[in-house]
């Protein structure tokens, strides 16, 4: 086929709707409301590094908790038989599908002051505060993108050969050793995506903090957000603080390109 | 055969990502030949048959259909049509409408095209499949479904790419004979591509053999075979020993220190050459017999013949025969002037035609079932 | 080792799966109160049906996700076939370009539309936020989706299937329809499918791009979860997780026939 027109609506509305709203945001945030040069909105976001380091830091934490809970899982389910792997797989994905906002919702519930878990403690006489805490927070990241950390890995595992595995038993390593020098080389290209995929949203949310955190923690997302939607709202800082994530997502784009997993992994999530 | 010429190339270049492909390539097509284009992976062979399907268009050159140009012409308006490696059958469609399609494009009435894909289904033996679907077809029942939709739309030349490459054996001989008969009973040209030297010999009328974008021989398949005219085709059409000889008159050629009386003329007296000398026309005999004598080194049965190897002079040579010598025997052999080719020195002189590392696994690398490789590099644009 | 494995499975399914049985359950409750189990009851959902705002939000919504996806699968399609024509650096730009809306925060593809509507607003008084600017959005977030489910199916075409067409004297035009189109179908629904589901589902993107005249159920569900929230929003929950679950079902069961053909025909 010789056709590759075919892809000009394609180009002139992707250059449209996602370069050129990236370059609105830069000339944003290097400018005041009159359209001005500044680097005014660059000296203010340092009153929120704080914010921006406790954010990576819970990002970071939700990371983490996501590859130990993920690794074993996505593992033994792609070790499974071929229709047993679909049904896990599926199984894994369906909760992203609902309604991320109601899955959070459905945390509220849970954690609340009187909620399920307090009401089950409370059978043994004991009180937890979990609520608008940095751990709900933290839980709720983890619940949330659980399913993008295993799904990467899955998929990088299942086309592991199995033989691969048993050629290492054969040479006589033990369990320990050829998990580190068999399975963790090999997965590597599905740890760096599921990481990215689960460290971006999470550093950038706004909704899980709100909910769960209460109006008292603010983590970035929740600050632009602010910015753009809140009463002082002020688009130019809004632009530069959203201008940190997006050299986040730079960053996070070349270590992919640098793993260069092709496009499998995120075809692999919408499997 | 007619001798009009159908298909002409004249001074074809391509390349792709400035890897030259074909380097001013001329070739032309009489009506009703049957023309073999026969090279390793990467040749330009396939690259040759897309230029006339109108796939690909060269950097130079030009193309004539029946004397006209038809550079610009697309590949939906030339009146070739195509069968293409692994098919392409179109697998929404049943055989009925595979074979129906170009008509259905061309408009036809429902009776011509029902009248056509009778005649058709008949022709390569699928009556009673009209309904199949093409995906529960075998593979060789698939290959008659796509000769079929070729021929269907009346070419006047047909291209073959590599069409048998992916049939087992037995198969692909019987198809050979049955491709044969088709384009005999028809009357029509076939252009054929392969990179298998006993299909190319068996089917053409004329075998181009090709490699690194040239042409290297133009000849029916008994020139090509008993007057290659470099170690190129001598080595890729059967198995040759190739030694470098001098030549010192007409009929007459020395090598290994000794003058042997040759069928060959008209080279320069003093002119270095290559000396082909096929493994099946060597004539063992006692050593005392012999006009050179040698020790055998390595012997493989393979059923019709014994391949052994002979060392001569630390030059190993490769012999078939009937006959077995066991290892270490001294056998000596009689050349007679028949079994001697000479051929003018060329590129390739020295690459080819020395047994001297012979084994196995060399035999079968160097005829790789590699055919797709090729393709692979070459549709790319 | 294997009842080991079966359990931490067990378990890690489990936390996947109570917050949503939770929900369900709870969408059931004749109470106010969100944690006291009060008999079954469907209230909620009767009083789902005449929230007036609910429903209005979910007409936008499914005008939304249909349009969405319907333009993102014709320009999606013609991506892929374009894209799957291209060769090196301007085939790697194409595929960046794709990736863009894929990795980046959702919040920042958010506000950086918004800041673009609102610059187009300032200066020419067109595209003031609303349906319009919440439709442009989706259909740039679901294309990339199509994409990435027509380019496999266009590589496991045999490539010579578009050639064998013209051969046969299609245009380059109707060989696309009547041979490459029925072959990639399957991606097409599939994407046009997936493009469906996510418009239906987004909402941190439509949160900044929707204005006040045109929000979303997601939108809508956020404002809800700002106040005390009623048990109205389980039953919605309840719906909404039924209607993925059903489109997903149906995009499984499709990919397992597809596989299945594949073999056949191997």
């Amino acid at each position: 086929m010789k056709n590759r027109l075919s892809a000009a609506p394609f180009a002139v509305w992707m250059a449209i709707f996602t370069v050129v709203p990236m370059a609105i945001t830069l000339w944003f945030a290097f400018t005041d409301e009159n359209g001005a040069f500044t680097l005014q909105n660059i000296v203010e976001i340092w009153q929120y590094s704080g914010t921006y380091i406790d954010s990576i830091w819970m990002g970071a934490l939700a990371t983490v908790i996501c590859l130990v809970l993920a690794y074993p899982l996505a593992f033994s389910i792609s070790r499974k038989a071929e229709h047993v792997q679909r049904t896990m797989v599926m199984i894994v994905m369906l909760p992203m599908w609902m309604n991320f906002l109601l899955r959070t919702y459905a945390w509220m519930s849970l954690l609340e002051e009187n909620g399920l878990i307090n009401q089950f403690l409370g059978f043994f006489g004991v009180h937890w505060n979990m609520i608008n805490t940095d751990g709900a927070i933290v839980l709720g990241m983890v619940y949330n993108f659980l399913p993008f950390m295993i799904l990467p890995l899955y998929s990088v595992m299942a086309k592991m050969d199995p033989r691969v595995i048993e050629a290492a038993q054969d040479l006589g390593s033990n369990n320990w050793q050829i998990l580190r020098r068999v399975i963790l080389p090999l997965s590597a290209p599905g740890i760096v995506s599921g990481v990215t995929m689960v460290f971006v949203p999470a550093v950038s949310t706004f909704v899980i903090s709100k909910l769960l955190g209460g109006s008292k923690y603010m983590m970035i997302g929740d600050v632009i957000e602010t910015m753009f939607m809140g009463d002082g709202c002020n688009y130019n800082v809004g632009a530069a603080l959203s201008l940190v994530l997006m050299v986040l997502m730079l960053i996070c784009m070349s270590l992919m390109r640098r793993v260069d997993n092709g496009e499998d992994e995120l075809g692999g999530l919408m499997a | 055969m007619g001798e009009k010429k159908i298909i002409e190339l004249k001074n074809i270049a391509v390349s792709f990502d400035d890897e030259p492909v074909l380097k001013n390539l001329n070739l032309s097509i009489s009506d009703g030949e049957f023309v073999t284009l026969l090279g390793p992976s990467g040749c330009g062979k396939t690259t040759t048959l897309r230029i006339i399907g109108g796939f690909v268009t060269p950097d130079s050159g030009d193309v004539f259909f029946d004397g006209k140009l038809m550079n610009d012409l697309p590949a939906h308006k030339r009146t070739v049509n195509t069968i293409f490696q692994r098919y392409a059958l179109f697998p929404h469609l049943n055989v009925y409408e595979n074979v129906a399609f170009g008509m259905r494009v061309q408009k036809k009435s429902n009776d011509e095209i029902k009248e056509t894909v009778a005649r058709m289904l008949k022709l390569v033996n699928l009556v009673g499949f009209e309904k199949r679907s093409v995906a529960t077809l075998s593979g060789g029942q698939q290959q008659r479904v796509a000769i079929a939709r070729a021929l269907a739309n009346n070419p006047r030349v047909l291209l073959l790419d590599e069409p048998l490459a992916a049939l087992d054996l037995k198969l692909r001989k019987d198809m050979q004979t049955e491709l044969k008969n088709i384009q005999k009973s028809l009357g029509i040209s076939f252009i054929y591509v392969t990179h298998d030297q006993e299909e190319a010999l068996s089917m053409s009328d004329t075998v181009v053999v090709m490699d690194n974008g040239e042409i290297q021989q133009i000849g029916t398949p008994q020139d090509i075979y008993n007057e290659p005219q470099n170690a190129f085709v001598a080595d890729f059409i059967g198995e040759s020993n190739i030694l470098d000889g001098v030549m010192i008159q007409d009929y007459l050629v020395e090598f290994f220190g000794r003058q042997f009386s040759c069928l060959d003329a008209g080279f320069a007296p003093g002119e270095p050459v290559d000396v082909v000398i096929r493994p099946e026309d060597i004539d063992i005999v006692e050593p005392v017999r012999g006009t050179l004598t040698g020790k055998v080194t390595n012997v493989t049965f393979k059923g019709v013949h014994y391949e052994t190897i002979v060392d001569f002079k630390g030059f190993k040579w490769l012999i078939q025969t009937t006959d077995y010598y066991p290892v270490g025997s001294i056998i000596g052999i009689v050349l007679n002037p028949e079994d001697i080719h000479i051929m003018k020195k060329s590129a390739y002189s020295g690459m080819f035609g020395d047994y001297s590392s012979y084994s196995e696994e060399f035999d079968e690398l160097a005829d790789p079932e590699a055919g797709l490789a090729e393709d692979a590099g070459e549709g790319e644009e | 080792m294997k009842t080991l494995s079966k359990i931490y499975n067990g378990l890690i399914f489990t936390f996947l799966y109570a917050p949503i049985a939770v929900l369900i359950i709870y969408s059931f409750n004749d109470s106010k109160n969100r944690v006291q189990w009060g008999g079954f009851t469907l209230d909620w959902y009767r009083d789902l049906f005449s929230n007036e705002l609910i429903l209005e939000s979910l007409m936008v919504t499914l005008q939304i996700a249909v349009l969405a996806a319907l333009i993102s699968t014709v320009i999606g399609t013609m991506a892929a076939v374009g894209i799957f024509n291209m060769n090196g650096r301007l085939r790697r730009a194409m595929e960046s370009l794709n990736n863009i809306p894929m990795v980046n925060p959702e919040i920042v593809t958010g506000i950086s539309m918004m800041l673009m509507f609102v610059a187009i607003y300032r200066a020419t008084g067109l595209l003031q936020p609303g349906f319009a600017t919440l439709l442009i959005a989706h259909i740039t977030f679901c294309i990339p989706y199509v994409v990435l489910q027509v380019m496999p199916k266009l590589r496991q075409m045999n490539k010579h299937m578009y050639e064998a067409a013209l051969d046969l004297g299609c245009t380059p035009f109707s060989a696309f329809f009547k041979v490459v189109l029925p072959e990639i179908m399957p991606g097409v629904i599939t994407g046009a499918l997936m493009a469906f589901t996510m418009s239906l589902d987004d909402f941190v993107i439509s949160y900044f791009n929707s204005g006040s005249t045109a929000q979303n159920l997601s939108v809508t569900i956020y404002s809800m979860t700002k106040k005390p929230v009623t048990p109205e929003v389980n039953a919605l929950s309840t719906l909404m997780f039924g209607t993925v679950l059903i489109l997903l079902i149906i995009v499984n069961v499709r990919q397992v026939r597809d596989l299945k053909k594949q073999k056949e025909r191997r």
